[in-house]
Formats: structure tokens, sequence, C-alpha cells
């Protein structure tokens, strides 16, 4: 039973895993292919100060978000970790 | 006192730090050696990491080559695919090979694929992309030497070769961080200088990634605005628009230096030196970071260095400038063949157009928008110093990280993993000190007689690794089908596909003359240009992998239990204290 469980446990563990990297990705793709290259006409239209958008996107922004990225991944991921382990010590009370 | 001298002192006194901090940092284990005892505070990590990543090429030419090159918005596939591999190295694949905690890329993937023929097809792999790298490195280090020291570059390579050959040799990957940890520091302060005050001089703010957004010092017009105005008015096509080749073509570049990043051995071996798995996620972030500082200041150094250029170029009444009237740095860079003036139809003006008939304007090399401006922007000598220590650093930094990558495939996968297993720990780091002198020799021997292939080096090293290694890490970490055979076969097509793809656009190792269907784009393959197409050969690479997997014999046990345990969650960091942040 505990063995039953402890499969589970790491199921959902790695699914989660596999959902905030699919979601983080998805944003990593919008802002660089997406806003920088492929929508980067339209996002032009629109201006940041000096900047059209979509340039701005290509240059700046892209980097900026590919920042914010890692670090969300990185406590998101210490998150995960820390309340799996905090999960096995219950199980086994 | 003298420009010259001043430099010599500047650049002096950083080789002498960089040599005291080798010798405080030996390495005096295998472990020390290849990964640094795992010692290293991620955000020290970061910091080498960024040093490692950002070469001669990323210091003295981007800011050029996105100006002049690729005009612009073009350009912005190498600030997107340079950082974004970032994205991609620090989610799928820094963690799970700390946590597999050896010390190279293909002892990964031996063990990952149980094969000794994967192994040593890995170090060919490793060994083709770094070494094209490293010969950019070494021909960086002759070329700033001669250019500020007024050495010759024979000279400069020599100095180069022998502060390397130091602290690699001596310290191996622990003295070579900490001293990437100095040279990031010079090479951040080198390149940022210049770069806050031109961004004040033309826009009165300080931080130029805002400045690029501003109007123009005691004016309503943007900057942008005025330098697509300027150069749609001498001929040019728009900065902030003009596409590199195709929408396509963009995707494919960008893509291609993004896993090709993501897939270079000298960058992942890093991640290698942190304590945790955890660390090596935040230190991926950190490293960013401590790029995104140089990656988003270049396109302003980018734009604001050649609307200066034009503007010299234009007098105030509208007419170009006359031959007698160019300023100072203008007739210094001339000197250097960097710059070239040909006054065609001898009105004694210098007329800069985009069409070759008219432009007089001959010459105006990539290297000129980062090298001139603290001259442009009439900085004091010492500036001018330091860029030069800034250009030596950033070379020096990565030839040492790519120096290393070689080595330890030499001494670890070749020798102690496949063909002398029984080696002790001594006889280990003594074989890898004397691989590491052999690189360096080596590398010193092809900078000074570049083969013919160097023209084309850092964009090729990035089409081999993101066809070769970044498929193979990637299908070993996540897709548990993926076997020996296929994971060889997928390599070697990949390498193979991307490697004929540039020969026969370029010349066979780029001997002129010997490309069998032209350099012109009607040939392309859907317009995607040579050095865009690693995606490609990755692709592939994904295709014959998974086929050839399909039909021959599934991975044993011992796969499946590695890859349990490298997605095994691992300890957690312990809870930060109330109140600090993390």
């Amino acid at each position: 039973m505990a063995d039953d469980k402890n499969v589970a446990r790491r199921q959902l563990f790695a699914a989660k895993v596999r959902s905030l990297m699919l979601r983080l990705l998805i944003v990593w793709f919008v802002v660089s292919f997406g806003f920088g290259i492929l929508l980067v006409e339209p996002l032009n239209e629109i201006r940041l100060g000096g900047y059209k958008l979509g340039f701005w996107f290509a240059q700046q922004g892209s980097i900026f978000i590919f920042i914010a990225l890692i670090f969300i991944f990185s406590s998101v991921m210490s998150r995960l970790e820390r309340d799996y382990v905090d999960g096995g010590k219950e199980s086994r009370k | 006192m003298s420009l010259t001298l001043l430099t010599y002192l500047v650049v002096g006194f950083t080789f002498a730090l960089y040599i005291a901090i080798a010798i405080a940092t030996r390495a005096s284990s295998t472990k020390d050696f290849y990964v640094a005892d795992a010692g290293v505070h991620p955000i020290a990590n970061g910091m080498a990491t960024a040093a490692d990543w950002m070469s001669a090429a990323s210091f003295i030419s981007m800011a050029g080559l996105i100006a002049l090159s690729y005009n612009g918005y073009g350009g912005s596939v190498f600030l997107m695919g340079w950082t974004g591999g970032y994205v991609l190295l620090a989610l799928l694949i820094a963690p799970y090979l700390r946590k597999y905690g050896k010390y190279t890329v293909p002892d990964f993937i031996g063990e990952r694929y149980y094969s000794d023929t994967a192994r040593v097809v890995a170090v060919i792999c490793l060994i083709l992309c770094s070494v094209t790298y490293v010969i950019g490195q070494m021909k960086g280090v002759g070329v700033a030497f001669s250019r500020f020291l007024e050495t010759d570059y024979e000279t400069g390579l020599g100095i180069g070769m022998f502060i390397v050959f130091f602290y690699a040799v001596v310290g191996g990957m622990k003295g070579i961080t900490y001293t990437q940890i100095a040279q990031y520091v010079v090479l951040i302060t080198a390149y940022t200088i210049p770069a806050i005050f031109i961004s004040l001089q033309l826009t009165g703010n300080p931080f130029p990634q805002l400045g690029l957004g501003s109007t123009l010092a005691g004016s309503d017009v943007y900057l942008l605005d005025k330098l697509d105005m300027i150069l749609v008015d001498l001929g040019f096509q728009e900065y902030t628009t003009t596409l590199r080749g195709s929408t396509l073509n963009m995707m494919a570049f960008t893509a291609s230096l993004m896993i090709g990043t993501a897939g270079l051995p000298h960058v992942i071996i890093r991640f290698f030196t942190v304590p945790s798995v955890a660390a090596a996620r935040r230190s991926a972030g950190w490293a960013l970071v401590f790029i995104a500082i140089l990656y988003t200041t270049a396109p302003a150094i980018a734009a604001m260095a050649r609307l200066n250029i034009v503007d010299t170029m234009q007098q105030s009444d509208g007419q170009a400038l006359l031959v007698e009237d160019r300023p100072a740095w203008f007739e210094n860079w001339e000197q250097t063949g960097l710059l070239k003036v040909e006054d065609l139809n001898g009105d004694g003006r210098i007329e800069y157009t985009a069409d070759p008939e008219t432009n007089e304007l001959t010459k105006l090399d990539n290297d000129i928008l980062v090298l001139a401006n603290p001259e442009i922007a009439q900085l004091p000598n010492w500036v001018i110093a330091l860029v030069a220590a800034g250009g030596l650093a950033a070379a020096l930094s990565t030839a040492a990280g790519l120096l290393l990558a070689i080595s330890s495939a030499i001494s670890h996968d070749l020798l102690k993993s496949t063909y002398m297993p029984s080696i002790s720990e001594k006889a280990e780091l003594r074989a890898s000190r004397i691989a590491m002198a052999a690189a360096v020799l080596g590398a010193g021997y092809l900078g000074l007689n570049p083969p013919g292939f160097a023209a084309g080096t850092v964009a090729l090293a990035f089409g081999l690794a993101a066809s070769s290694l970044f498929p193979a890490l990637l299908m070993g970490i996540f897709a548990r089908g993926v076997n020996r055979e296929g994971a060889v076969a997928g390599m070697l097509a990949g390498i193979s596909v991307t490697l004929l793809y540039v020969f026969q656009h370029k010349g066979i190792m780029f001997i002129p003359g010997t490309s069998f269907l032209g350099g012109m784009s009607p040939n392309w393959f859907f317009g995607i240009e040579p050095n865009a197409f690693g995606v490609v050969g990755a692709v592939v690479n994904f295709v014959v992998a998974f086929s050839v997997s399909r039909v021959s014999a599934p991975p044993p046990n011992e796969v499946a239990e590695l890859l349990d345990f490298l997605h095994e969650p691992s300890a957690p960091a312990p809870k930060a204290p109330p109140g600090a942040s993390h």
C-alpha cells in the first residue's frame, strides 16, 4: 500500500513538473518567436516610448522575460520538491 | 601618460590578477580539476558562466554585427538566440546533468546510452564544436593585442597563450572559475562605461536600455525614429524593421542559436561546479542576469554608435563630411584598416550611402562600433585602456572554458572511461594537465595558422552543438525509449546534414571554390541560410534517433533506473530563515 501511494505521489510530482515546464516554455516561445518575430509587424504599431513594441520585444523585452522565467522555474521547483518531501514525512507518520 | 603605456599598465594589472588567482586556487584533485570540487556558490558560478559564455565576438563584434551587417532588427536573432538558450538549459538540461553528478557531457551520453561508441561519438562532436570555437578566441586575443598594444599578432597570441596555459593547467576548473569571475568584472565594466556615457550624451539618460527608447537630448525626436529617417535618406533600409532574409530564416536562426547554446559542453560543465540541483537552476538564472547586462546594452551601443557615425558623415548643412574635416578618431582607425575612405567622385567630401557605386566610406568594420566608442564619445584614455583589457578578458575566459571542455573529454572520457579504466586518480590528474597543455598549444597553433574554415567558425560551432549534442542530451533525459543505436545514428545524421549544408554553400572546409551549390540564396533550403541550419540538423537527429530506436532492441533496465534517479525530486534546499530573501 505504502508503495502504491509513493508511486502515485511520484507521478503527481512528475505531472506538476511537466505542466510547469510546458507553461514556461509556452511563454518563452511567445515572447521571442511570437512577439519578436511572427507578430512583430502588428506589435510595431504600438509604441513603448521611442521603441516600436515588436522591436522592443526582439531586442530587450524577451531577454528580461527569459530571466524571470528561469527564476520562477527555480523557485516553483524548490517549492514542489519541499512539498514532496514534507508529504513523504506525513505519510510515514 | 601615453595611451599605450596606460593600456600596458591596465592590461598588465589584470593579467597579474588572473595569475595570482590561479596560484591561490590551484587544483589538487581530479574533482577540483574537472568541477572545482562542486563547491562554487550559484551567484559566483553565474558570473563565471557569463564570462565563459561571452566571447571576444560578443564583446568586440556583436554590436557592429547587429547595427551594420544585420541592419538593426535583423540582428535580434543573436540577442534572442544567445539568451533564450539559457531558458532551455535551465529547464531541460542543466539540473538533470547536475543531478547525474559526473564530470563531463560525454560521461552522461556514454552511460545513458550504455555504449563506448556513443561516448566516443559525443567526444568527437564536442571536440569539433569546441575547437572551431576556440580558434576564434585565439584570433581575438591576437587581434586585441595588436590593436591596442601595438605588438604584432604573433606576439599577442603568444602572451595570451602563456596566460591561459598558466592558469588553466595549474588551476583546472577551480582556477578557471575564479579567474572568470574577475574577468567578468573587467569585461562588464569595460563594456558598460562607454555605453553609459554615449547614452548620456545622446539622450540624457544614463541607462543605455532606456536611452535607446528615449528622445534625443534637446529635442522631441525619438532616437530610433531619427536613425530610421537618416538611414532611409541615405538609401539604407529602416533600422527597426528590416528582416534578415525571411521570417522563416529569422525563426530558424534564432532557434539554432538557442538550442546550440543549450548544447555547448563548455557552458553545460559550468553547472557541474555548484553544490546541488537547486543551485544549478538558480545559477542559470544568475548567469542570464549577468549576460543580459551586456546583451541589453549591446543593441543600444549598436543604434547609438551607428547614429553617431552617420551624424559624423553628415554636416549640419546637410552636406557630406569634408575629407579634411575628419575627426581625430576617424583618422586613427583608418590607420588600422578598419575604416577606409575613398573620394570616388573627387568632390572633397565623403558620401556615405547604401549604394556601393557611390558609397565613399568603403570600409566600416563591425568591430569599430565597440572599439572606437570611447574616442567617439571623447572619453579619457583610461577608458580606452579598459576596453582593451575587457576585450582580452572576454577572449581569455571563453578560451579557458573551451580548453577545459576539450582536455577533460580527452583525459576523462577517452582515457579513464574508455581506453584506460584502471588509471589511478593521480595519474588521471596528471593526464588532464598534459591534455590541457596540449590543447593550449594546439589552439595556439591553429590561431597562428588558421585553417580555411576559421572564417565561419563560431557560427559553425553552434550549428554542430545544436544538431548533435543537444538532441542527444534532451532525449537522454526525457525519452526513455531512445536506445544506443538511435542515439549514435541520430548524432551522426544530425551533424552530417548540418556540415553538408554548410559545406555545399560555403565550400568544403570553407575552401573557396569548392562549394557545389554556390553560396547564393536562391539555392537555400526554404531560404534558410547555412548559419541558421543547426535546427534542421537537430530535427533530422530527433527523427533518425526515434526511428532507429523503434526497430532495434529497447534500452536495458539500468537506463530506466538512471532516468528514475534523474527525475527523482532532489532534497530541497534548507528553508531560508524568515526575513532573508532567496
